[in-house]
């Protein structure tokens, strides 16, 4: 069983920098889909929901398979300056899990932008704080504390969702414990060990958060 | 269009019966949630110590763990732990275990642990008075859960458990890993045979849309009549 620890944790590494750099992009597209899903404008707002739409509405296996396999298939794509990006199998993950959590942040955060006191933005209007003043310094800051604990786990359901990687052939965590379990035929003690690492580390985030939430937590 | 017609020369009847299969899976998993669910969530609830931790191990641990691990571990651990099983009993040939059943179990045992939280949070939203009203009035234990607890948790968990069978539908997507032939495994089939991935994984994608749609519109239904009265 310790012989195995070096190869799954050089995974893990993987796992985490897969983890990070699609909460990076998802937490920015996120927010760019959250306040088109505020707009007042039908079309802007019908656009961001189908986004949101089509991205819960999916497994993340089709995403994933679709940006992979099915982006390489676009003639002008693989002519064009994307193909560096989009033939390595690390970034089509990244794309995917961008735009996959992304979709779900949207949400997240547009429930919060939706739940802020209306009293909150009224005052203000009233004292004469321009819109974008109140929207940086007033609506943003409560958005995100108030979303802290479900953004919390949905950290938690991506970094679940990085396993898939193994799937496009990318040594992650779980790639290196399917390859154990092939070179080595035990099962329980590749997967088990695994399973052991992605729970320390869903435990480490589940603190992470529970402390972020004690110290910035929104007190209603 | 021509690739999804029914019959040899298209698709359309392949997909149309992983289709079935993806449902099938799905009710499968969701019917073995719902048994791990009524037997953790007790546990959860329960004032012995070494029951409620048993129970919290249980979510805590599927809950954390990615669901393609629990399905590979089941998949690949299970034919080992059946022949080993079976060598006890003098028989030593390889067992293969059908794919349905390892991918319905697997998918089971998470969708469970979810169900089991959604279960455990409707219960500790019924008015504890009703629990103290039946104590007083006599009624046995099973029977308070029968007729007083379990209507009620259910009409309670109908929204929750809605989410929780979105979830269970899309991680059926990751049986496909396994060989089971759904919605998931058959568009790589045919991708793989025309070479058209873009095509059959955005039909894969409609597939799937269509589902939780008319499973959503299903559950609202349930939903309106359940609460009639409410």
């Amino acid at each position: 069983m310790i012989s195995i620890f070096p190869s799954l944790l050089s995974g893990a590494v993987i796992t985490l920098q897969l983890l990070v750099s699609s909460m990076f992009f998802g937490l920015i597209i996120g927010l760019i889909f959250a306040i088109l899903r505020i707009n007042k404008n039908p079309i802007i707002n019908k656009f961001a929901y189908g986004y949101s739409y089509f991205f819960r509405g999916t497994p993340l296996l089709v995403q994933l398979y679709l940006i992979y396999y099915g982006l390489a298939n676009i003639e002008f794509l693989r002519n064009s300056f994307f193909w560096v990006i989009i033939k390595e199998p690390y970034w089509c993950a990244i794309i995917a899990f961008s735009l996959n959590t992304g979709a779900y942040t949207s949400e997240i955060l547009r429930s919060a932008f939706q739940t802020i006191k209306k009293g909150y933005i009224e005052a203000a209007q009233s004292l004469g704080v321009t819109k974008k003043i109140t929207f940086y310094r007033i609506q943003l800051p409560i958005a995100i504390k108030q979303s802290l604990p479900a953004y919390g786990n949905e950290i938690i359901l991506m970094l679940k969702g990085t396993s898939l990687a193994s799937v496009i052939t990318i040594m992650d965590l779980m790639g290196e414990a399917r390859k154990v379990n092939v070179l080595t035929f035990k099962p329980f003690e590749a997967f088990i060990t695994a399973g052991i690492i992605y729970l320390f580390i869903t435990f480490i985030i589940h603190n992470i958060i529970k402390y972020l939430e004690k110290k910035y937590g929104f007190q209603t | 269009m021509e690739l999804l017609s029914f019959g040899d020369t298209g698709w359309g009847d392949e997909l149309f019966f992983a289709t079935l299969m993806t449902i099938a899976v799905s009710i499968a998993a969701m019917a073995i949630g719902f048994i791990f669910a009524l037997i953790f969530t007790p546990l959860k609830l329960s004032k012995n110590k070494t029951l409620n931790i048993i129970g919290n191990c249980y979510t805590t641990i599927i809950r954390g763990v990615p669901e393609l691990l629990v399905i590979y571990l089941l998949f690949f651990g299970g034919t080992g732990a059946a022949m080993y099983v079976a060598s006890i009993f003098g028989y030593d040939g390889y067992i293969e275990i059908n794919a349905f059943i390892t991918g319905a179990l697997a998918i089971g045992i998470i969708s469970g642990a979810y169900s089991t939280e959604v279960f455990r949070g409707a219960i500790l939203s019924i008015d504890k008075g009703q629990f103290e009203a039946s104590k007083v009035l006599g009624i046995k234990k099973y029977i308070q859960f029968y007729k007083i607890i379990l209507p009620q948790m259910l009409r309670l968990s109908i929204p929750n458990l809605s989410n929780v069978w979105q979830i269970t539908l899309k991680d059926t997507s990751l049986i496909s890993v396994t060989g089971l032939v759904e919605i998931m495994r058959q568009s790589y089939i045919a991708a793989g045979s025309t070479r058209d991935p873009l095509f059959f994984y955005s039909v894969a994608a409609v597939l799937y849309l269509m589902l939780t749609f008319l499973s959503m519109k299903l559950i609202n239904k349930l939903e309106i009549k359940y609460s009639k009265g409410y």
